[in-house]
């Protein structure tokens, strides 16, 4: 077990993708998250997951949703860059959707939120006991919808109905559209348009998931996965055997490991600070701090 | 007190595990609805339900025996906390139409410990019960973990942190702590908790329909950006692994 103050506890960090093209072909990466769930769904490790997927009445609106065959975990595919309350269905997904063994994909945040719930179900009867797999997706912050429209079609000057993929990466946001136009603006543009409570995150790769994955650290078309807890490493091992994923060591990919360190570090001091200024925000009176 | 007795029910609800907790853990002294016995006696821990009515003698009573007889009092859902639906009592009711004034029961007596909700969560209840009694009675480590977990619990009994509308604890607590607050980071724990169905996410945060809300708290309890413990959750495998041993059969 490496226990590391930026990056969490794991068990194992590599790079893998998905063996699945159909997946791959509409996944962010590595088809890390939907190759997972859809591989726990298909061997009864869960019977079904909450994702996000696209609101059908607006374009890139994301909205949480119980997906409970991997036909329906595909249409998840893809990063939204937007608000998805995933936790929102935690108890219905046990309630109406009748799960016993409830998969769920989230940022950092619902994470904490998953975690202090299963410790604290304050509201959340017979849930904690039901949560059978929970990976983690790597966040550096997040954007309100509105916050989506503003960047793709004010300063991209890009209908949203027209874009096909959304990326942060290599120090931009990239916007893709179906005709193959690539629309790229510098983060520095999309700073103020962040959600105000990601400022306070200490975590970015998810310290609290059973499995948790992103692109940073791996090639283009790859992921970068922290295998963490019991549960994480069961799955991760069966899936392995299965043959869902293809695995390269983390050491012997580039940008490797040392990227995802510097981010994290640079996440976690960055949003330290910002609680700190947050204490002496007004004249001797502050802002709350959450974490007691 | 003055309540359903659903959070009675909630202990009920954890089924065997409640005989599990009975033959290892606690001693059931007294409870007017499962035990015959009539006088509060000398307790180590005291779960109170229900809210004080202020009207009437008998509660007051024994909201103030219960304190002077218990070493530890633990409010026992959201109408001890915080009040909940009693808030919105104004009297007029058969057969005690005089008795229209409620109050937490920390508004009378000091509390040492809150277990929010309405009704609380089985699951809740005996996390609380299995870490009481390790903080009591466990190993070093035990100890150490159970002191960390019934920090928060105990440090909402002292209306800590503020400002969360403490004492009114309604979905505004939502807007007034977190949200107008810059936290709100849009997980969706708050509508799930919610027992009445009234939180919605609207564009990622909770909208909430003020005239179905009850004033339990759950939402703003179960916020991760309300009070937030690494120190427990950095340890949540073990935590659960530990209330998973304790309650084996």
């Amino acid at each position: 077990m490496v226990q590391d103050n930026f990056l969490g506890n794991y068990t194992s960090c590599v790079a893998a993708r998905s063996t699945n093209r159909g997946i791959l072909a509409g996944s962010q990466d590595g088809g890390i998250a939907t190759g997972l769930l859809a591989f726990a769904l298909e061997q009864g490790i869960i019977d079904g997951a909450i994702v996000s997927m696209v609101d059908p009445s607006e374009p890139w609106k994301p909205m949480p949703f119980v997906a409970t065959s991997p036909e329906e975990l595909y249409f998840a595919r893809g990063t939204r860059y937007s608000l998805s309350p995933n936790l929102a269905l935690i108890k219905e997904a046990t309630r109406s959707y009748g799960l016993d063994k409830v998969g769920i994909v989230g940022t950092p945040c619902q994470m904490q939120g998953l975690r202090k719930g299963q410790l604290y179900p304050i509201g959340l009867r017979d849930v904690p006991d039901k949560i059978a797999l929970a990976v983690g997706i790597f966040c550096m912050e997040n954007f309100p919808y509105q916050s989506i429209i503003q960047l793709v079609e004010d300063h991209g000057n890009t209908k949203l109905e027209n874009v096909v993929k959304m990326d942060i990466g290599k120090g931009k946001f990239w916007i893709y559209t179906e005709r193959g136009a690539v629309v790229q603006l510098p983060l520095k543009i999309t700073h103020k348009y962040e959600q105000p409570g990601c400022h306070v995150c200490l975590d970015y790769v998810s310290n609290l998931a059973d499995v948790s994955t992103g692109s940073v650290g791996t090639p283009d078309g790859w992921s970068t996965v922290f295998v963490r807890s019991k549960k994480g490493n069961d799955v991760w091992a069966k899936a392995m055997a299965a043959g869902c994923f293809e695995t390269k060591p983390i050491e012997e990919v580039k940008p490797g490991l040392d990227l995802v360190t510097k981010l994290a570090t640079e996440k976690i001091t960055k949003n330290r600070k910002s609680l700190e200024e947050r204490a002496k925000f007004g004249i001797g009176k502050g802002l709350r701090n959450p974490y007691i | 007190m003055s309540g359903c007795t659903g959070c009675e029910v909630a202990i009920a609800d954890n089924y065997a595990g409640l005989l599990t907790l009975l033959d290892r853990y606690v001693d059931w002294v007294y409870d007017l609805t499962l035990a015959d016995v009539r006088h509060i006696p000398e307790m180590d821990v005291a779960l109170v339900e229900g809210s004080v009515c202020i009207n009437d003698h008998l509660s007051v009573e024994e909201i103030r025996e219960t304190r002077e007889r218990s070493k530890i009092v633990v409010a026992l859902g959201a109408c001890a906390c915080t009040g909940n639906i009693t808030r919105f009592a104004r009297g007029g009711q058969q057969n005690q139409p005089q008795h229209e004034s409620f109050v937490a029961i920390g508004d009378l007596i000091d509390v040492d410990v809150f277990i929010p909700g309405c009704a609380p969560t089985p699951q809740m209840i005996r996390n609380v019960c299995v870490c009481a009694y390790l903080l009591l009675k466990g190993n070093d480590d035990q100890k150490a973990l159970a002191g960390a977990y019934l920090k928060p619990l105990m440090a909402a009994a002292k209306c800590d942190p503020a400002p969360t509308g403490c004492g009114h604890a309604c979905g505004c607590d939502l807007i007034v702590g977190v949200i107008n607050q810059g936290l709100c980071m849009a997980c969706g724990a708050c509508a799930a908790s919610c027992p009445v169905r009234a939180i919605t996410m609207e564009l990622g945060k909770p909208n909430i329909d003020r005239e179905l809300c009850i004033k339990c708290g759950a939402c703003f309890n179960q916020c991760p950006r309300s009070w937030y413990s690494f120190d427990v959750t950095n340890q949540y495998e073990s935590i659960m692994e530990t209330i998973d041993a304790a309650m084996a059969p």
